[in-house]
């Protein structure tokens, strides 16, 4: 089995876009929406669910205000800044600030505080036309996305061994942090989808750093690179000169925002010039795969 | 007064409204939190006078005393620490910093030194009409897992004096409430796809569990369909600017170069959008 992640860095260059079209085109694949912070690969795939699951990503304080004598040493050493006291309430903690580490509750000289597990999101297995996907919602505010994305991606695993399929496709996060992280280790190839704009480069440039960093075969593809063809050359330029190879360059079509709204990808949308450059990227990169 | 500005989504046109805001505000701090990917600079091209390494405390084991007990590992919710037979081993990738091992250590075997996570970076720049615009950052070091205790930092150099405008960070993770927590107002820049308008539900959540007032910047407002539109009827949510799609302002941003220096249309559009926020405000 092999794995493929997409990624961009810089959120909203087309990532999503690309990975339903390749959802589409791909024969006997699973597919893992890891970016489980704002997933929208369902709104295109229209998932129907087969199972549904709690993400217990970790434990969190629970204080006990019945055993609390208000000494404030909880708050005095919590270094996150997440407990806050009124006369009324007395001690509270403050769950988005909190980091959940647990020093409060070993501190607490009257045990009033413990360590629950939390629940810190859902996690899904679904049906599509594509084939089945695994994908998950985070809880507001939440930490821990990279242990839900890690999540994911195992249990996409597991279903891709289960149901005989040769490919698993993440659909990644956006940024360089943690959960990107998680979702590129190990993984045979990484798609960078970028688009022709100052920051777009600038993270295409980090993210690559970032393959570099755990040794993993990154390809590129440019969305709306005719925006700025001076850019869209630079973008070439940097290719050639670290050997990473290019793809696919997206024209900019308003297109793909249609078939976005119609619910359907681009490929299933149109057979104009973007399904057309997508599909020739999805060969190029089936090559890349072996498979 | 604090205003962020954010979207769940990524790629809406969220520092672009943040930058072109900054721009034409008067007294205005721009201070960018998205310190994964920090990209307001690209725009506003600030001179950096000062700049701040950002640290994290991490223990450090003095073996003379370690009884290997193996106590702090056991209290680390991060798996930070492993003792091994007579080792004891420090994932300084995994520690939060949170001081639970110093504290729990019977031995008093551990001390803390401090790790770089990443930097500040505080400057000024020129702003419309001769204005001038102060300006700060953090980066993140490439690989550093953790970005709440940069954005802390970045946040403590608000000025109150001014128009503090916070670039969030995308989605609607810790990072991004972090920025969000202890502002006075957010505007939401959304496009109008399914996308947008999913990920623009989840980030509006945010702020009403934070109990931040918000509103609504469509960027883009030509491109899709009316779902945002009826979605902020719905709940009751103020639209503040809408702005069609223009591919020579694409163009602009493309190159790094913000709208309101060229567009005198937009310039006025991002002054009153600026006059809308005070109101809301204050109201
Ligand atoms: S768990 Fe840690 S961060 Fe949370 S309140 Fe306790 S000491 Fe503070
Ligand atoms: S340390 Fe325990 S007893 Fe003291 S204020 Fe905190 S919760 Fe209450
Ligand atoms: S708790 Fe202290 S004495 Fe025990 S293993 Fe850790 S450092 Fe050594
Ligand atoms: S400081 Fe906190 S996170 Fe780091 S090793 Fe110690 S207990 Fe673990």
């Amino acid at each position: 089995m092999k794995e493929l992640t997409i990624i961009s860095g810089k959120g909203g260059t087309g990532k999503t876009t690309v990975t339903a079209a390749f959802a589409i085109l791909a024969k006997n694949t699973i597919l893992a929406d890891c970016d489980v912070d704002a997933a929208d690969l369902h709104l295109i795939l229209t998932p129907e669910e087969i199972s549904s699951a709690d993400f217990i990503g970790g434990r969190g304080p629970q204080l006990d205000s019945k055993k609390c004598t208000r000494c404030g040493e909880c708050q005095h050493l919590c270094r996150f800044d997440a407990i806050d006291f009124s006369e009324e309430s007395g001690y509270v903690i403050n769950e988005f600030a909190c980091d959940c580490c647990g020093l409060c509750a070993q501190a607490c000289p009257e045990e009033a505080i413990t360590m629950e597990d939390t629940i810190n999101g859902h996690w899904f297995t679904s049906d599509t036309r594509a084939g089945k996907m695994v994908h998950a919602r985070l809880g507001i505010g939440e930490d821990n996305s990279g242990k839900l994305v890690t999540l994911v991606r195992q249990q996409g695993k597991l279903m891709a061994n289960k149901e005989g399929c040769e490919l698993l496709i993440n659909d990644g996060p956006p940024g360089i942090g943690c959960p990107v992280t998680a979702a590129i280790t190990g993984v045979d190839l990484v798609l960078i989808v970028t688009e022709p704009t100052l920051s777009g480069m600038h993270d295409m440039e980090r993210v690559h750093g970032l393959c570099r960093h755990f040794d993993i075969p990154a390809l590129v593809c440019v969305n709306r690179f005719d925006l700025n063809l001076v850019n869209s050359e630079k973008i070439r330029g940097y290719c050639s000169e670290h050997k990473l190879p290019l793809v696919g360059e997206i024209p900019l079509d308003a297109i793909v925002n249609k078939a976005q709204v119609a619910r359907q990808s681009v490929v299933e949308y149109d057979c104009g010039l973007v399904s057309q450059v997508v599909r020739e990227m999805w060969s190029k990169v089936e090559k890349e795969l072996n498979i | 007064m604090i205003i962020a500005i954010a979207s769940g989504k990524g790629g809406t046109g969220k520092t672009t409204i943040a930058t072109n805001l900054a721009l034409v505000a008067p007294a205005a701090q721009y201070l960018d939190c998205d310190v994964e990917e920090p990209n307001g600079h690209l725009f506003l091209k600030p001179k950096i006078n000062d700049k701040r390494n950002v640290t994290m405390p991490i223990p450090k084991i003095d073996e003379e005393l370690c009884t290997y007990c193996g106590q702090c590992a056991a209290v680390c919710e991060f798996n930070a620490l492993a003792v091994i037979g007579d080792k004891v081993m420090v994932f300084s990738e995994l520690c939060h910093g949170c001081g639970a091992c110093t504290f729990t250590c019977p031995e008093k075997a551990i001390s803390e030194t401090t790790k770089s996570i990443g930097c500040l970076e505080i400057g000024k720049a020129n702003a419309v009409e001769s204005n001038e615009l102060l300006f700060a950052h953090g980066i993140s070091n490439i690989g550093n897992p953790l970005s709440p205790p940069i954005i802390k930092k970045v946040k403590k150099l608000v000025n109150n004096d001014c128009f503090a405008i916070l670039d969030a960070p995308p989605g609607t993770s810790c990072p991004m409430v972090q920025t969000l927590m202890g502002c006075d107002y957010c505007l939401f820049v959304t496009e109008p796809t399914p996308f947008g308008l999913n990920d623009l539900e989840l980030a509006v959540g945010v702020a009403r569990q934070l109990e931040i007032p918000c509103g609504i910047l469509v960027n883009r407002s030509d491109s899709g369909d009316d779902q945002i539109q009826e979605y902020c009827r719905r709940e009751a949510i103020q639209i503040l600017m809408e702005i069609p799609f223009d591919r020579d302002l694409a163009f602009a941003y493309s190159k790094g170069e913000a709208a309101v220096i060229h567009s005198q249309k937009l310039r006025e559009g991002f002054q009153k959008l600026h006059q809308k926020i005070v109101a809301e405000v204050e109201k």
